[in-house]
């Protein structure tokens, strides 16, 4: 909101420099966005009277005026078409600085010498109205600095008003504000406003929704339609709105001043010369200001002429039927209160906003109706000749009723940490217009009715903090008695996964959860929570996976020339709700903790080993320093396994190259993700070429494991001092059976001295046969009491071998 | 032979030893050595098998010379290969480390991370617990407990992303994380004293300035007769340690927030200037970090909690505008655009 601080000064003196008022607005709340002075750029403009306005010699659409500027007179070159002889108009002379730093200087046009040039409002910086020069109000002189005559030796605040302060949008209560920060007095001034007997209030109100609009007042007078006053204008392009006529501008002048939205209809064009205010019928239409149809329904509020068409949106834009217009002769002025809750819904249904209805929905103050009318009518006398009729139609049957709260000193300093007494509260409170009275712990403070924010206790201990200022509140800093600050076992070990997997080379990635459909289906990833109200298509499901958007990460890295990319994302995932617990309960979605791991690109490590593409070993790698760092062993020590199971259940990765991540708790598996390399065509899908190594999995399976085992008082083993065995065993195997599988067989059957069990080699030969390998594996046994006798160990393999061949329908090669 | 002798013959095959061995120029002339000193006709071989000759009174004392003998040998061959072994590993091709090695990498945590474990690690300093909540929201957590009701103008202050769950309007990504406020006191009895870093959404299409998607961290305390001075005290520490600097202040304005009451926009005194004005700061001295207040009455009659027993203060950061003033990142896209020297730089 844009303030003039001329205007504030209508009201109050603000006598302090424009830091300090900034300061106050700023400490009050009413933050300051920005200090404008539209005046600074313009230098050396006077005010010229135009003495004689002559053809161009040369040119048809140039004229020539002669000018006049208190102590000389000139010659200018001029295109407007307005000027006119006597009229009294802006003069930048040669050597004057218009805004944009543009400095004038004595130019030749078209063979005539121009000293300067005639401005219009748009060249001085005033609006965008460049349509002619400035005609200005008779009252200047020529030779004044049109600075002061165009008030533009001021200063405009921008505030940022919060919603909960309505009374603060307006010039009339910033000025409110300032005059109690700065103890300076207030003045009000009551419109005066000459009515007459000739002009006959025959219009007829009947509000059929009082509920909705708890007051409607409605006055008439006979206008004289035209532009409003310079000055008028000027403040208006100040505030930022845009002049219309002087009817338009007078609405929207109270508007600024006292924050109180006016609608000013034709009566002539009021079927009935009168209002209804109801709701809306299903379907009706009404064509608004705007020029746009709207659709309305019961829940809209509309003010309708005595034959109940509509004519106006109630509080948020009128209809363009009975809009004032140059032919008008008769308005009927509205000025009501409508309930807030009401305005804001139809304002966001139908997506209109205006200045009226921002102000309505925020709430109002029903008791300045009528004043705030009549400062209208009195302006609208002094800028359009109106002649007011001296009756009021004032439907307002129950008025609103000032709250009586109870402000406990003590309250107010257990809040805030003060010490105040009773004599500073009341204090602080009553230049805010608020009535205080009593004494001791229960003063009782009435708000004034335009403060419906201040409802509660607590609302007048913020005006108390307000007013005796922050900075007066102290520092202290609570020590939490009943706890200790520490992260959960939970919230540690989503730590350890990040550092282990930057420790193992791979860079925290972010991406963001609202993911393309499309993208999703490509893994596989359907049913995705939809959003209501999407902006982009790409962005309008929850994710299902991270791998989509990581790859699409890597995709963005490869694009900009990164060769290699190693990024990690942990995060959660969004599945549709599981069964809710209760209709009563808003269904939320399923989220699941997940991390993901894409690498791209080769391995480089130049120079003293060979470079070479990533494979799906690399994710198993990566994958492996999570497990091991969150004491779970590698994958397939244990508890985390890989599965080959077969490709097609598992969309998005390659068939022949990718393998499930499986949980083994208590000999019960479960699927919790994915490790290998993914399919070739989303890695064309992403922009990247070559081999694309990927995991994921529900990193909360992994952690809620580890997490059980953190405590569990007996995984330790005691490091035995006796020397290993070792023993190599080479299969063939069908090309089915996994490596990983064996594995455990092998640790199975090796029984409780197995210290570890490695795959070593794999080999295939035309000897073997096609669909066939032999894998070579290294079983390490270690007792933890004693050196094992070449008896026992060739115990084990003897068993090893047999259950090997049992199982896998193997061939120990020799 | 006597006793005599043999000591001559073995003091004569040390004296050789001891001459030759270190002199040996490689692994065959240490076993030719070896052979010759310790071997078949050896002085020493000749020595043991003349034992048997001799007076058994003085058959100890030859098998000890001739321990002492072998004893001295071994350690000069012994000496000698590991001289010659040393000799060998220190040649072969030079190795030139300025070559680079095998590209053993170390990645990065995003920064967003690094700048919410930093938060943490303060607040856990200052006594508090880490508290989370989902980032999918029903309207009760993420509005009307928190004061706003339907129709609230503060709505209209967050773009909300719906989902298409529950009736209209009913399920939300959090706009802000204060819904965990809620969750917190609907799960637990006072004292609280809790910070909730976490993700949160709005309606907004990610380009340099705005994206959908950002971080917060909401403060949350609830403990009997905390006061705003608190609030203050405890944001003024927190800073302090953000910016490792005891001379940051920190200064308070009326702000406005449905949750809180009173409330304040927070700014702390500028670090990188110390008020002289500069960029980061756009010459005004202080950098507005957040938001913070006391906790209203009703968001504590929403969840059963007595006002008037217990009283708290709640506060917001943004992590990604901390990471921003800290940084001088200037574009709130690059965080999500995971761009490999985005991501490498911290």
């Amino acid at each position: 909101m844009r303030v003039p601080l001329s205007w504030i000064r209508d009201f109050t003196p603000a006598d302090a420099p424009i830091d300090a008022l900034v300061a106050a607005l700023n400490q009050l709340g009413l933050e300051v966005e920005g200090v404008e002075d539209p005046g600074r750029e313009v230098l050396g403009v006077r005010v010229a009277r135009i003495l004689e306005v002559l053809p161009h010699p040369d040119a048809d659409r140039l004229r020539l005026a002669d000018v006049e500027f208190g102590d000389g007179t000139t010659r200018v070159v001029c295109g407007a078409p307005n000027i006119e002889a006597g009229q009294l108009v802006p003069l930048a002379p040669s050597g004057a600085t218009l805004p944009g730093g543009f400095v004038l200087e004595r130019r030749t046009i078209r063979g005539q010498v121009s000293d300067g040039m005639l401005c219009s409002a748009k060249e001085l910086g005033l609006g965008d109205d460049h349509g002619g020069i400035l005609v200005l109000d008779p009252g200047a002189a020529p030779g004044d600095d049109v600075r002061e005559v165009l008030g533009l030796d001021d200063v405009v605040f921008d505030l940022s008003i919060t919603p909960n302060r309505p009374d603060a949008m307006c010039v009339m209560g910033v000025a409110r504000e300032l005059a109690a920060h700065l103890g300076q007095p207030l003045e009000i001034p009551i419109p005066e406003v000459p009515t007459t007997d000739h002009v006959v209030a025959d219009a007829t109100v009947v509000v059929e929704a009082p509920d909705r609009c708890p007051r409607y007042l409605a006055r008439v007078a006979r206008v004289t339609m035209g532009p409003s006053p310079v000055w008028m204008q000027q403040r208006l392009i100040k505030a930022g709105m845009r002049p219309i006529s002087n009817v338009v501008d007078v609405t929207n002048y109270v508007l600024l001043e006292r924050n109180q939205p006016l609608h000013a209809f034709d009566l002539g064009r009021l079927a009935g010369r009168g209002i209804v205010v109801r709701t809306a019928e299903v379907g009706e239409r009404l064509r608004t200001l705007d020029d746009v149809e709207r659709t309305l329904e019961p829940d809209d509020l509309l003010i309708c002429d005595a034959e109940r068409a509509p004519q106006a949106i109630a509080g948020i834009m009128g209809g363009a039927t009975s809009e004032v217009g140059a032919d008008t002769t008769e308005i009927l002025l509205e000025s009501a209160y409508f309930e807030r809750m009401g305005i804001a819904r139809s304002s966001k249904r139908l997506k209109l906003r205006s200045e009226a209805s921002a102000r309505f929905e925020r709430g109002l103050d029903p008791e300045g109706v009528a004043v705030h009318a009549d400062r209208a009518l009195e302006l609208l006398v002094e800028v359009a000749a109106a002649e007011v009729a001296d009756g009021v139609v004032d439907v307002y049957d129950r008025p609103a009723e000032r709250p009586t709260i109870t402000v406990r000193t003590s309250k107010v300093n257990a809040v805030l940490g003060t010490a105040l007494d009773d004599t500073r509260v009341a204090e602080a409170l009553s230049p805010l217009g608020i009535d205080v009275s009593g004494s001791g712990d229960a003063l009782q403070a009435v708000p004034p009715s335009f403060r419906p924010d201040l409802e509660r206790e607590i609302d007048l201990v913020e005006e108390v903090a307000r007013r005796v200022g922050f900075d007066a509140i102290g520092r202290t800093v609570p020590k939490p008695e009943h706890q200790v600050g520490a992260l959960t076992t939970r919230q540690r070990a989503r730590r350890t996964v990040a550092d282990a997997l930057v420790g193992a080379g791979a860079s925290e990635a972010m991406t963001l959860p609202l993911v393309a459909p499309a993208v999703l289906a490509r893994y596989g990833s359907g049913d995705a929570i939809e959003l209501a109200n999407p902006l982009r298509a790409e962005e309008s499901v929850l994710r299902t996976a991270l791998l989509p958007g990581l790859v699409a990460a890597a995709g963005f890295n490869t694009a900009r020339g990164q060769g290699a990319v190693s990024l990690f994302e942990q995060g959660v995932v969004f599945r549709q709700p599981g069964d809710a617990a209760s209709s009563d309960d808003a269904p939320l979605p399923d989220e699941r903790e997940h991390l993901a791991l894409v690498l791209t690109g080769t391995v480089d490590r130049r120079p003293v080993e060979d470079d070479r593409s990533v494979d799906g070993f690399d994710a198993v790698d990566l994958l492996s320093t999570v497990t091991v760092a969150l004491g779970l062993g590698a994958v397939g020590a244990g508890t985390v396994a890989l599965d080959a199971g077969t490709g097609s259940d598992r969309p998005g990765w390659h068939p022949r190259r990718a393998a499930s991540v499986v949980l083994v708790v208590d000999g019960t598996t479960s699927v919790i993700g994915a490790v290998g390399e993914l399919a070739p065509d989303l890695v064309g899908a992403a922009g990247l070429s070559g081999t694309v190594a990927a995991c994921e999995l529900e990193l909360g399976a992994i952690l809620a494991i580890a997490e059980a085992r953190r405590d569990s008082g007996d995984d330790y083993v005691a490091p035995s001092p006796f020397p290993p065995s070792a023993i190599d065993l080479a299969f063939v195997l069908a090309d089915e059976v996994p490596a990983g599988v064996v594995v455990t067989t092998i640790r199975d059957a090796a029984g409780s001295w197995t210290e570890s069990v490695r795959a070593f080699d794999e080999f295939r030969s035309d000897d073997l046969g096609a669909g066939r390998r032999s894998l070579a594996f290294t079983l390490r046994l270690r007792a933890p009491d004693r050196t094992l006798t070449d008896a026992e160990v060739a115990d084990v393999r003897g068993r090893v071998i047999a259950e090997v061949e049992r199982v896998h329908d193997a061939r120990l090669r020799g | 032979m006597s006793l005599e002798r043999l000591g001559e013959s073995l003091d004569a095959a040390l004296a050789r030893a001891r001459a030759e061995i270190p002199e040996a120029p490689d692994l065959d002339a240490i076993n030719a050595l070896e052979r010759a000193l310790m071997g078949k006709r050896s002085p020493s071989a000749t020595a043991k098998e003349s034992i048997k000759d001799l007076e058994p009174g003085d058959r100890p004392e030859a098998g000890r010379l001739l321990g002492a003998y072998s004893k001295a040998v071994a350690a000069l061959l012994a000496g000698r290969r590991a001289e010659l072994a040393a000799a060998e590993s220190l040649g072969g091709p030079l190795l030139d480390l300025t070559l680079g090695g095998h590209g053993r990498r170390r990645g990065h945590l995003h920064l967003v991370t690094q700048v919410r474990r930093e938060l943490e690690d303060i607040f856990v300093g200052l006594g508090y617990q880490v508290a989370e909540g989902p980032e999918v929201e029903d309207d009760w957590h993420n509005f009307e407990a928190l004061n706003i009701p339907p129709a609230h103008p503060a709505r209209s202050m967050q773009d909300t992303l719906y989902v298409r769950l529950g009736h209209e309007e009913q399920v939300m990504l959090r706009t802000h994380t204060s819904p965990v406020q809620i969750r917190t006191l609907e799960g637990q009895e006072p004292p609280i004293y809790v910070v909730a870093p976490g993700r949160t959404y709005r309606n907004e299409t990610l380009d340099a300035r705005h994206s959908p998607v950002f971080h917060q961290m909401e403060g949350f305390a609830v403990d009997r007769g905390l006061t705003m001075a608190d609030l203050f005290g405890t944001i003024e520490a927190f800073a302090q340690r953000l910016f490792d600097d005891d001379s940051v202040r920190t200064r308070f304005r009326s702000d406005f927030f449905p949750y809180t009451e009173p409330s304040a926009e927070l700014a702390v005194s500028c670090v990188f200037c110390h008020g002289d004005g500069c960029r980061v700061c756009s010459h005004t001295g202080w950098i507005e970090l957040g938001g913070c207040g006391m906790v209203d009455p009703n968001v504590f009659q929403a969840v059963g909690v007595d006002p008037e027993e217990w009283q708290g203060f709640a506060f917001g950061f943004g992590l990604e505008r901390i990471a921003m003033i800290r940084h001088g990142i200037d574009e709130i896209r690059t965080f999500f655009d995971n761009d490999v020297r985005f991501l490498g730089q911290f």
